[in-house]
C-alpha cells in the first residue's frame, strides 16, 4: 500500500472518537428551511420565486447567469414565505429563501433519471452537476461544474477525490465512504468521464483504515482507480498538500491543481454527483458531523440544507454548558458562528460545539522566533515574520513574504507557543490589501 | 440546556491551540539544566548556590521592577528572567563578590532586554551581554577562578586557572597546551576525563560537558531545540582545532563550548528562526570561537562569538527565505 504525504504540517488531536462510530442518521425535515442564495464562491443567485408562490422539492428558487456560480434548489416542498437577507454562517447576513415546509415531500416534476449514467456524454453529464447545484462540500464551497472545465491547453490526466478529512473532529467524508462506498466510487468514475480521464485516486489518511478498506473492496478489480492511504497530518486534505502527497507534483504558487494536470473534488461532493447523475436529485441534503465536549449527543447526521443549526443542536440533546463556541466546519478552519439562527449550507461539514474552557480566547505574547510556525507552515512561509509585520502595520512587506500564496490553514496560530494570532492578522493584511487595489 | 441561555463565544480560526507555552519551553530549558547546576553545587560548594541564588533573585527582582516601570503585566512564571539569572550564574566564577552579579543581573534584564522592547525583541542575549559587561568591568574579579572544592560545606577558595587559561599563558597554544597535560600527568585521557564529567576550574556551568551535553540531548529530543546551531557550531570548533593543528577533542569539551552551543546560542530571541540561517549563525560562531580562542586576548571566545553573531541573525533570517511551496514551478510558468 503506498503511504504518502508533504512537508512540514501538524498534529493536532484528531478527536474524531466523538462521532467516528456512529452511523449517519437522517435529521427531522424541518418546519422551515433557509436557503442562502449564496452558498458557494462566486456570484450570488437571484431569487426565481416570489413570496407566496407554491415550491416542490428541487425546485430552483435561485439561478446566477455567471459561469462560477451555482443555483439553490427548495429542499423541502411548500410556501414561500420570506425573501430577505438572513444570518449565513459565514458572518454576513445573506438574502435567503425561506420556504414554509408543507410536510407533503413533494418533488418536483422534471427529475430524470439515468441508469446507463457512463454512457452519457462529458458535456451531458457536466451540465446534470450543473443544474444540481453541485459545489464543493468539503468547505470551500467552489462551484463542481467550473472546476470540472479547464481551459483545453491544461492537459488534465488524473482526479483525486479527497477522503483525507483531515480537519479534528469531523468524520462526515469517513462515514460517507463508509455507508455510501458504492456512490463515491461511482461519482469517480463520472468524474473521471467528464474531464476525460482514466485515472483516479481516493486519497485517505490512514487513521481510518475501515473506509481504505471497504473503498479497496468497492474499486475492486478496477485498475483505472486506485485507493491512496496518506499519513495523518494537518492539512493532509489541503489540494496542493493532497496532490503533492498522491501524485507527486507541485502545483505553482499561485496556481491552482490543474496547472499540474489534476482535477480534487471531495468524497461528498463525489457523492452528490453520484445522485445527481443517476437520480436526477439537486444537493438537497449533506451530512454533517455535530460533535465537540459540548454538545449531549454527538452525531452524524444526513441533513436538509438550510436547517437552521439551532434544529441541529437540539437534535443532538442540546448544549452540555451554558456558554462555548459553536463552528461551523472544522476547528481549524472553521467559522466561529454569532447565532443559532443561520442555516446548515452545502459547504457545511461539521457543527463543533466547545466547552466553555475549550472557547476561551487566550491573550497573546509576543513572538519569541522559536520558528515553529516555519517548520510547520505547509506552504513553506514564514509566518513569524508576517505576523511580526501585520502586528506593526508594515502591510505592503508582508507581499514579499508571499503573504497571498497563505490558505489559512491555522498550523502556524495553532503551533505558536505565544498564542499569537497569526490567521487573524494575514486575514487583515490581505484585506488590507485588497482595499488598497 | 436549551439554546437560548447558550453565550457563544466568537474567535477567528483556529479555535485550538497546541499545549505548548512560552512557559513550558522556557522551564524544560531550565530543567535541562538542572544537572548541571547540581553539579556545580557539588564542584564548587554552597558558594556556587550563593551566587546562583542572587542572580536569579536580582534578576527576577529586576524584570518585576522594569515591567512594572513601563506599565506592563508582570509575569515570572513564564520563566524566562529565571533562566537568565540561571544561565548569567553558570557564566560567574563561584567565588565572585556578591554585588557583581547583581549588576550583571541589571545590565541582562533591565539594559539588554527592557530597553530593547522585553521578551521577543532584544538583539543580544541577555545573559551573555550581563556576563560581558562584569567581564569587561572586574575583569580581575571575573577570571580568578577556584579550583573544585574537597566538599560541598567547604567554603575555602584556591584558585586556580582554567584549561584554556593555561593554554592562552603559554609562549605559543603548543607550549600551553604541553603545561596543561603535564598537570594531568601527561595524560591527555586524563585531561578529557575531567573537562567530561568535571572537575576542572571555571564558571558554574562550564564544569562538566557531559551534563551540559544530556541536557542540550534532552532539548533535542523534545523538540525544543534542534540541530542545527548546537551541531555546525561544535563541527566548526573541532574541525577548526583540527586543520590547525590544535587538539579537536581538547577544544570541544573545553570552557564554555558545550553550554554555549546548546543553551546561549540557541536562544530563540536572539538567534535565526529558519533552520538554513541557524546554520550559517552555527558555523560563523565556531569559526568566532576558534578565532578568539587561537588568536585573540581572551582564554575563551564562546560569549563574543554568540554576541557578535547575535547582530547578524535578523539579516541572516532575511537573506536566507524559506522556500515558498510551488516556487520553483511558478518561475517555470513565467519563463514559459
Amino acid at each position: 500500500m503506498n503511504t504518502g504525504t508533504f512537508e512540514r504540517g501538524t498534529h493536532p488531536p484528531d478527536n474524531k472518537e466523538f462521532t467516528s462510530g456512529r452511523a449517519i442518521c437522517d435529521a427531522k425535515i424541518p418546519k422551515r428551511v433557509i436557503i442562502p442564495l449564496s452558498q458557494h464562491i462566486g456570484a450570488p443567485c437571484e431569487a426565481t420565486v416570489s413570496i407566496g408562490d407554491s415550491v416542490k422539492k428541487g425546485q430552483v428558487v435561485g439561478m446566477a447567469n455567471a459561469f462560477v456560480s451555482a443555483p439553490v434548489h427548495a429542499t423541502v416542498s411548500g410556501k414561500v414565505v420570506a425573501i430577505a437577507p438572513f444570518p449565513h454562517t459565514m458572518g454576513r447576513d445573506v438574502l435567503s429563501v425561506v420556504i414554509e415546509n408543507n410536510g407533503k415531500e413533494e418533488w418536483v416534476d422534471n427529475i430524470s433519471e439515468h441508469q446507463n449514467y457512463l454512457s452519457l456524454d462529458a458535456e451531458t453529464l457536466k451540465k446534470l452537476v450543473k443544474d444540481a447545484g453541485i459545489v464543493g462540500m468539503g468547505g470551500a464551497t467552489f462551484p463542481t461544474h467550473v472546476k470540472l472545465s479547464p481551459p483545453k491547453e491544461k492537459n488534465i490526466d488524473c482526479v483525486i477525490l479527497n477522503g483525507a478529512e483531515c480537519e479534528p473532529y469531523l468524520t462526515a467524508d469517513h462515514r460517507v465512504m463508509l455507508e455510501q462506498t458504492e456512490a463515491v466510487v461511482e461519482g469517480l468514475k463520472i468524474l473521471m468521464k467528464i474531464v476525460g480521464v482514466n485515472k483516479g485516486y481516493i486519497g485517505i489518511e490512514d487513521n481510518k483504515p475501515d473506509a481504505i478498506s471497504a473503498m479497496n473492496a468497492a474499486v475492486g478489480n478496477d485498475g483505472s482507480i486506485q485507493v491512496y492511504s496518506l499519513k495523518v497530518k494537518y492539512p493532509q486534505g489541503a489540494e496542493k498538500m493532497l496532490i503533492k502527497a498522491v501524485v507527486n507534483r507541485e502545483v505553482p504558487a499561485g496556481g491552482l491543481p490543474m496547472d499540474v494536470g489534476v482535477v480534487v473534488q471531495n468524497i461528498g461532493t463525489a457523492v452528490a454527483i453520484y445522485d445527481a447523475v443517476r437520480y436526477g436529485r439537486p444537493l438537497l441534503q449533506r451530512v454533517v458531523s455535530v460533535t465537540g465536549r459540548g454538545i449531549n449527543e454527538p452525531k452524524n447526521l444526513m441533513v436538509r440544507i438550510g436547517t437552521p443549526l439551532s434544529q441541529l443542536v437540539e437534535e443532538c440533546g442540546g448544549f452540555k454548558y451554558d456558554s462555548g463556541k459553536v463552528i461551523a466546519g472544522g476547528p481549524m478552519m472553521g467559522m466561529a458562528q454569532s447565532t443559532l439562527d443561520a442555516p446548515v449550507i452545502k459547504g457545511t461539514s461539521g457543527l463543533l460545539v466547545l466547552t466553555p474552557e475549550e472557547s476561551e480566547v487566550s491573550t497573546h505574547g509576543p513572538c519569541i522566533r522559536c520558528g515553529r510556525c516555519i517548520d510547520a507552515c505547509p506552504m513553506g512561509l514564514q509566518p513569524a515574520m508576517l505576523s511580526l509585520l501585520v502586528e506593526h502595520g508594515f502591510y505592503e512587506d508582508t507581499k514579499e513574504y508571499d503573504l497571498m500564496n497563505c490558505f489559512e490553514c491555522g498550523t502556524c496560530a495553532y503551533i505558536c507557543p505565544s498564542k499569537r494570532p497569526i490567521v487573524q492578522w494575514i486575514k487583515l493584511a490581505k484585506m488590507n490589501l485588497a482595499q488598497k487595489k | 440546556m436549551g439554546e437560548e441561555q447558550h453565550k457563544l463565544v466568537v474567535s477567528v480560526s483556529p479555535h485550538i491551540k497546541c499545549e505548548v507555552t512560552v512557559a513550558r519551553i522556557m522551564w524544560l530549558v531550565t530543567l535541562a539544566l538542572v544537572p548541571a547546576f547540581a553539579a556545580s553545587v557539588y564542584f564548587f560548594g554552597m558558594r556556587s548556590l550563593i551566587v546562583q541564588a542572587v542572580t536569579i533573585i536580582s534578576c527576577l527582582g529586576f524584570e518585576a521592577m522594569t515591567l512594572k516601570m513601563v506599565n506592563r503585566p508582570i509575569n515570572l512564571a513564564d520563566g524566562s528572567a529565571f533562566l537568565t539569572g540561571l544561565l548569567l550564574g553558570f557564566n560567574l566564577p563561584s567565588n565572585i563578590p556578591l554585588y557583581i552579579p547583581v549588576i550583571g543581573s541589571f545590565v541582562a534584564i533591565t539594559i539588554t532586554k527592557h530597553i530593547f522592547g522585553g521578551l521577543g525583541y532584544n538583539i543580544f542575549n541577555p545573559a551573555l551581554i550581563g556576563r560581558a559587561f562584569v567581564l569587561i568591568s572586574w575583569p580581575k574579579q571575573m577570571t580568578s577562578w577556584m579550583a573544585p572544592v574537597k566538599s560541598i560545606t567547604d567554603m575555602d577558595v584556591v584558585s586556580a586557572a582554567t584549561p584554556l587559561n593555561v593554554v592562552k599563558l603559554g609562549e605559543t597554544t603548543s607550549q600551553g597546551m604541553q603545561t596543561l597535560l603535564e598537570q594531568f600527568g601527561g595524560s591527555a585521557t586524563a585531561l578529557y576525563k575531567s573537562l567530561l564529567f568535571g572537575g576542572v576550574s571555571g564558571s558554574l556551568g562550564e564544569t562538566s560537558a557531559l551534563l551540559i551535553l544530556i541536557g542540550g540531548v534532552f532539548l533535542l529530543i523534545r523538540g525544543y531545540i534542534t540541530w542545527h546551531i548546537p551541531i555546525s557550531f561544535i563541527a566548526t570548533v573541532a574541525i577548526v582545532a583540527q586543520v590547525t593543528g590544535n587538539d579537536p577533542v581538547f577544544h570541544v569539551l573545553a570552557g564554555g563550548l558545550m553550554l554555549g552551543a546548546f543553551f546561549m546560542a540557541t536562544d530563540y530571541v536572539t538567534s535565526p528562526s529558519v533552520r538554513s540561517a541557524q546554520i550559517v549563525f552555527g558555523i560563523c560562531c565556531g569559526l568566532l570561537t576558534m578565532l578568539i580562542r587561537l588568536k585573540g586576548g581572551y582564554p575563551e571566545g564562546v560569549m563574543f562569538a554568540i554576541l557578535i553573531m547575535n547582530c547578524f541573525a535578523p539579516l541572516l533570517d532575511r537573506g536566507m527565505r524559506t522556500k515558498t511551496f510551488g516556487a520553483a514551478g511558478k518561475k517555470k510558468e513565467v519563463a514559459a
